[in-house]
């Protein structure tokens, strides 16, 4: 029944994927904490652990949210909004907008989750793990793998990403106000070089291209005068025009 | 700290409200949308164009108009530190690790040269 055994392997399926067995692909994903991503994640949690001490909450807080959100700009804006004494329900509608994003993440990454096998309930708890980080390697990595394999890898990947932004957090709390404001700084800077370089790394067709520099493009101009929905119309918008033109030219 | 997280298990409480009811929702529902997109249609490759436009928008956004610590740099050595770092990613064969350190590497030393000036 299993069309994949019989299948030849995708061209640029990595090695250790032939043959190999679920196990093996969740801790292949796991193994995303020693790479640039999960190093880039947990450095941009430390940022997120002082934010948390700075608002005098406490450590259990930092690596709650971390763990149940797991989306660093939706933390960031629950801690920022709280500590500005922001009503429950304002912060509620700020998170969110900060979460629509989401959406069409967990969208696109569908058809590489949801293999024939597999439960529900799995493919369904899976979709935690969407944030931009494990979106960038899910879509990187998830392609070239054997069906099979593809639902374990990306639970190894959420599982990894998830350790890496904890314990950043809970480091960043305890180290917080010990670090000089320029190691801060260049640590927060880590969050925008790894999104833009992971996804110009990713990008293949004409169409990826035209969408990152138009939803670069729209996003500050949108910001000014729609600052709640910037992000969603700048990628709605650059992403249809990119998809449109990538479609005239094949 | 906001009153509504000085009880303790009250805190968590309301942070567990927070998550369940403004943030997962999202994501399941980007699950239950997903069901039908196959990996190779139309409908699939302009989702994807919009996921990758949105986060493009972040990238300029968190550049252009930090918040907190990042707004204390100036916006030129930002954005210096921002071409520095794909250029450094494009010369090392595309290495996201040289790209990503080497962009901070560069916001920092610029930095520490400014203060050291001033």
């Amino acid at each position: 029944m299993s069309v994949d055994v019989i299948a030849a392997a995708h061209p640029d399926a990595p090695g250790w994927s032939l043959g190999a067995d679920k196990p093996t692909a969740f801790a292949h994903g796991l193994a995303v904490l020693l790479s640039t991503p999960g190093v880039v994640l947990f450095l941009t949690a430390l940022g997120f652990g002082t934010l948390v001490r700075d608002a005098s909450m406490t450590l259990g807080h930092a690596v709650f949210l971390s763990l149940a959100m797991y989306a660093l700009p939706a933390q960031v804006m629950v801690v920022d909004q709280l500590q500005r004494g922001a009503t429950l329900l304002a912060v509620a509608f700020a998170v969110t907008l900060t979460a629509v994003r989401l959406l069409p993440m967990t969208v696109s990454l569908q058809p590489y989750i949801r293999a024939r096998e597999g439960s529900r309930l799995a493919q369904f708890a899976a979709v935690h793990f969407i944030a931009i980080t494990a979106w960038i390697e899910g879509n990187r990595r998830l392609p070239a793998l054997p069906e099979r394999l593809r639902l374990a890898h990306f639970y190894g990947i959420g599982f990894g990403m998830v350790a890496a932004t904890s314990s950043g957090s809970a480091v960043g709390y305890v180290l917080a106000q010990r670090m000089p404001l320029i190691l801060q700084a260049a640590l927060l800077f880590m969050t925008p070089s790894y999104f833009l370089l992971s996804t110009m790394a990713a990008a293949g067709h004409r169409r990826d291209w035209i969408a990152i520099v138009l939803g670069g493009a729209l996003a500050p101009l949108v910001y000014v005068w729609m600052p709640a929905a910037d992000l969603l119309i700048a990628g709605l918008v650059g992403g249809s025009v990119a998809y449109l033109a990538g479609r005239s030219t094949t | 700290m906001n009153a509504a997280l000085q009880d303790g298990y009250g805190g968590y409480l309301v942070l567990s409200a927070i998550v369940l009811l403004a943030h997962e929702p999202w994501r399941w529902l980007g699950f239950a949308l997903g069901r039908n997109i196959k990996a190779d249609g139309e409908v699939f490759l302009w989702v994807r164009a919009v996921a990758t436009a949105l986060v493009s928008g972040m990238v300029t956004k968190l550049v252009l108009l930090p918040a907190g610590t990042l707004a204390s740099v100036p916006l030129a050595v930002r954005g210096a530190a921002l071409v520095g770092g794909i250029a450094i990613y494009t010369a090392t064969r595309r290495s996201l690790a040289f790209g990503v350190g080497g962009g901070s590497a560069i916001l920092a030393l610029i930095e520490w040269l400014r203060a050291g000036v001033w």
